[in-house]
C-alpha cells in the first residue's frame, strides 16, 4: 500500500496536511499521536471510506480489510451467525468453512451461538478483527483495536494480530495514542500530530529521534519523552 | 441482498418483544381507529324523560289534533333511555352513558296551545348536557337541535294537515263536528251556486247587483284560498333537498374503515420497521463496513424497502383476513390487494428509509417515524369542507407528499367493489417510491461519516 500527499480538510481545519505513507508485507505499522492527530482519518481515507482531499492511494481493490474502533457487527446476532452473514457478503465458496477457520482463529468456537451483546468487549473485538479478516486482506487497518480491553484480553488480541502478519504475511497498520503499545507491536512507527507527520521509523530510530531532540527528558520514561519531543516540534 | 434480509429476520425474531409491539401495537392502533370510525353510533343514546300528561292534545281553534307522537318520533332517531325523573336524567348525562337528557315538561302542550290565545306562552324543552368535551358539546348540540327541528316540524306538518281540513271545509263544504255536535257547512263553492242559481229569477237591479258582488266574491275567494292549502304545505318544509352526488365513489363506510385501519397496520408497520432497521446499521456501525463493497447503498436501501412491505404485507393481510371474519370483504379482488399493499408499502418504506437515514440512532427514528406518520395520518382522513378552503388546500398538498393517503385510496379502491380504479393512486405512490429513494440515498451519504 502507498499513499502520497494525503490532504483532508473539515471545513477550515486540516485534519490530514501531506502525509506519506508506504508499507511492506508482513510489515506492522503503529500510528501514534495524540488526540485528534488524525489517526482515525488517516485510516478511514486508507479503507476507502473517507475520500482525501488531495494526495493519491494506491491499493489492491478490495483487499484492504479494515476494522474500526467500534466494533461492526451486529449485537443481536450470534457470533456464528455475524461470521456466517459477513462470508456470504464477501461471496465465499464455502462461507461455512470460512466461518470455521475464523471461530478457531479467535478461540470462540466454544462461543460460537451466544448473541455478541452478551460477549465482553475483547471477544467483541476479536470477532470485530475476524469479519475483517474475511474479506481475506492484504492489508489489515486496525483502529485503535485495544481500547477498553483489560491487560489479559490485550496480550491476546496483539498475540493473534502479531500472528496475522508474520504468519501470514498481512500487512497491519494499526493507531493506538499509547506509546508503550506502539513501541513494544509496532515493528515501524508513524508519528502523527495535528494531521502532520513527524516521524516514520522504527521504535530505535524513534528513541534516537527523542534523544537527539528532547535531550532533558531522555532519561525519564518513553512516554514522557515522548510528549516532550512533541512539544519541541511545536504540538 | 437476500443475505442481509435474513439478517434483518434474525434480528427481528431475536427481539420478541420488539417484533409483536411492532405488528400488536398497529394491529391494535387499526383497529381502534376502525371501530371509532364504523362504529360511531347512528342513534345516540339520549336520555328521555317525558312529563307530558298522555291525554293531551294540541289545538287548533276549537279542536284538537289527534295523538302526534312526539315521544315515539324522536325515539325513532335517537336511543332513548326512559329515565323517570329530572334527577336520573342528570345523572345519566353527568356518567357520560348517555349523551344528553331532553326533558318534556308537563305544560308543554298547554304552552303551545297557549299560543293562540290572547296571552301567549313559549313551549320549552329542556335539554341537559354535559360540555366537559368541547368536541362533544358541539356534537350534542348539532344532534339537539336537529332532534328538535324534526319535532317542530311534525307538529307543523299536523297543524298544516288540520288547517287544510278547515281550509278544505270553507272551500268545498262538510261536515264539521264541535262539541259533539254536527254541523253542516255550506261552503263558498256550494254558495256561489245557489246564488248563481237564484240570480237569473231575480229582476235587474240593486238586488240583482248585490248578488254579483257576492258571487264575484265566493269566485275569487275560492281561488285564491284554492292556493292557502298548497301554501300551508309548503310551509312546513319551504326549501326542498334535490341531493346530486358528483363523486359517486364514496366507498360503504364498514369499507372504509377496514382500508383506514390497514393503512393505519400498513404505514406503521413499514415505516418504523425500515426507519429502525436503517438506523440499526449505524447503530452497529456497520454501515461503512457493508458499504465498502460488500452491498451498495442502493441496495442496501433497496433491501431494507423490501424487508418493510414483507413484513408490512404479511401483517396487514392477516389483519384484513381477521377483519373478513365480522365484514364481508372480497376476496375474489386479492389481486388488487396485494397491489395496493405493495405498492404502498414500498412508497411508506421509501419514506421510512428517508426518515431512517435521517437520524443517528434507532429510537431517535422511532420517535421520528411517530411524530410524522401519526399526524400525517390523521391529516390524511381530513374530509374536504370540514375546514377552512385555505387549510384543507394546505392539507392536500401536505398529505400528498407522504404515501399515507395515495396508500389509503389504493387500499380503499382495492377494497371496495364499487370504487374508482386504483391506477392514479398506484401512479402516485410510483411517483412517491421514486421521490423517497433519491432523498433516501442522498440523505445516506451522510451515514458514511465515522
Amino acid at each position: 500500500m502507498e499513499a502520497t500527499g494525503l490532504v483532508k480538510r473539515y471545513g477550515e481545519r486540516e485534519a490530514l496536511r501531506g502525509v506519506d505513507l508506504r508499507t511492506e508485507a508482513g510489515e506492522l505499522v503503529a500510528i501514534i499521536g495524540p488526540n485528534g492527530a488524525g489517526k482515525t482519518t488517516l485510516l478511514s481515507i486508507l479503507a476507502g471510506i473517507s475520500k482525501p482531499d488531495e494526495g493519491e492511494i494506491h491499493a489492491p481493490q478490495g483487499e484492504v480489510g479494515w476494522v474500526p474502533q467500534q466494533a461492526a457487527l451486529y449485537r443481536r446476532l450470534t457470533v456464528e451467525e455475524n461470521l456466517m452473514l459477513f462470508a456470504r457478503l464477501e461471496k465465499h465458496d464455502d462461507p461455512r468453512a470460512s466461518t470455521e477457520q475464523m471461530l478457531e482463529l479467535t478461540g470462540l468456537r466454544e462461543r460460537r451461538g451466544e448473541i455478541v451483546a452478551r460477549l465482553s468487549g475483547g471477544n467483541q473485538q476479536r470477532i470485530n478483527i475476524a469479519i475483517g479478516l474475511l474479506s481475506r486482506p492484504l492489508v489489515l487497518l486496525l483502529d485503535e483495536p485495544s481500547v477498553g480491553l483489560d491487560p489479559r484480553q490485550r496480550a491476546r488480541l496483539w498475540e493473534f494480530v502479531s500472528a496475522l502478519a508474520s504468519d501470514n504475511g498481512t500487512t497491519v497498520i494499526f493507531s493506538t495514542h499509547d506509546i508503550q503499545e506502539a513501541e513494544r507491536y509496532g515493528g515501524r512507527l508513524l508519528v502523527l500530530a495535528d494531521g502532520e507527520a513527524l516521524f516514520d521509523g522504527s521504535p530505535d530510530e524513534l528513541r534516537e529521534a527523542v534523544r537527539r531532540e528532547a535531550p532533558e527528558a531522555a532519561d525519564q520514561d518513553f512516554e514522557t519523552a515522548f510528549v516532550a519531543f512533541l512539544h519541541h516540534r511545536g504540538h | 441482498m437476500r443475505w442481509l434480509l435474513l439478517k434483518d429476520l434474525q434480528i427481528l425474531r431475536r427481539s420478541p418483544l420488539q417484533a409483536f409491539l411492532l405488528v400488536a401495537w398497529p394491529v391494535l392502533l387499526a383497529v381502534l381507529v376502525g371501530l371509532a370510525i364504523s362504529g360511531s353510533p347512528s342513534k345516540p343514546r339520549i336520555a328521555f324523560l317525558n312529563d307530558v300528561p298522555s291525554d293531551a292534545r294540541v289545538s287548533v281553534g276549537t279542536s284538537q289534533l289527534p295523538k302526534i307522537g312526539v315521544s315515539d318520533r324522536i325515539c325513532e332517531r335517537v336511543e332513548c333511555v326512559h329515565v323517570k325523573s329530572r334527577a336520573e336524567a342528570v345523572d345519566e348525562v353527568r356518567s357520560g352513558d348517555v349523551l344528553a337528557a331532553l326533558i318534556l315538561p308537563a305544560d308543554l302542550v298547554d304552552r303551545i296551545n297557549s299560543l293562540s290565545t290572547p296571552s301567549p306562552t313559549t313551549p320549552k324543552v329542556e335539554v341537559i348536557v354535559n360540555e366537559e368535551d368541547p368536541v362533544k358539546a358541539r356534537l350534542v348540540n348539532d344532534r339537539i337541535d336537529s332532534l328538535l327541528t324534526q319535532a317542530n316540524l311534525v307538529i307543523a306538518r299536523r297543524i298544516a294537515t288540520e288547517g287544510g281540513k278547515f281550509l278544505n271545509l270553507v272551500l268545498d263544504g262538510g261536515q264539521f263536528t264541535v262539541i259533539g255536535q254536527t254541523i253542516q257547512i255550506l261552503g263558498l263553492r256550494n254558495s256561489a251556486r245557489i246564488l248563481q242559481a237564484l240570480r237569473p229569477a231575480l229582476p235587474p237591479g240593486p238586488l240583482r247587483d248585490s248578488i254579483d258582488q257576492v258571487i264575484q266574491f265566493t269566485t275569487l275567494a275560492r281561488a285564491n284560498l284554492g292556493t292557502a292549502g298548497p301554501l300551508l304545505t309548503r310551509l312546513t318544509q319551504p326549501i326542498a333537498v334535490d341531493k346530486q352526488v358528483v363523486n359517486a365513489s364514496t366507498p360503504p363506510l364498514e369499507v372504509f374503515a377496514i382500508a383506514v385501519a390497514a393503512t393505519f397496520t400498513l404505514a406503521f408497520v413499514t415505516v418504523l420497521l425500515v426507519a429502525g432497521s436503517l438506523a440499526l446499521e449505524r447503530e452497529e456501525n456497520a454501515f461503512p463496513r457493508l458499504t465498502r463493497g460488500l452491498v451498495s447503498r442502493s441496495a442496501l436501501l433497496t433491501e431494507k424497502v423490501a424487508l418493510g412491505v414483507a413484513v408490512g404485507l404479511v401483517v396487514t393481510v392477516l389483519m384484513l383476513a381477521g377483519l373478513s371474519l365480522f365484514v364481508p370483504l372480497h376476496w375474489s379482488r386479492f389481486g388488487l390487494w396485494l397491489a395496493a399493499i405493495v405498492a404502498g408499502g414500498a412508497a411508506l418504506g421509501a419514506a421510512g428509509a428517508a426518515l431512517g437515514a435521517a437520524a443517528r440512532e434507532v429510537r431517535a427514528v422511532s420517535l421520528l417515524a411517530f411524530m410524522v406518520t401519526l399526524p400525517i395520518a390523521f391529516l390524511s382522513l381530513i374530509p374536504s369542507g370540514t375546514v377552512g378552503p385555505g387549510l384543507y388546500d394546505a392539507v392536500k398538498v401536505l398529505t400528498a407528499l407522504f404515501p399515507f393517503k395515495p396508500a389509503l385510496q389504493a387500499m380503499t379502491g382495492a377494497l371496495d367493489p364499487g370504487g374508482p380504479s386504483i391506477a392514479a393512486a398506484l401512479g402516485h405512490l410510483a411517483i412517491l417510491i421514486a421521490a423517497y429513494g433519491l432523498l433516501a440515498r442522498f440523505a445516506l451519504r451522510r451515514f458514511a461519516s465515522v
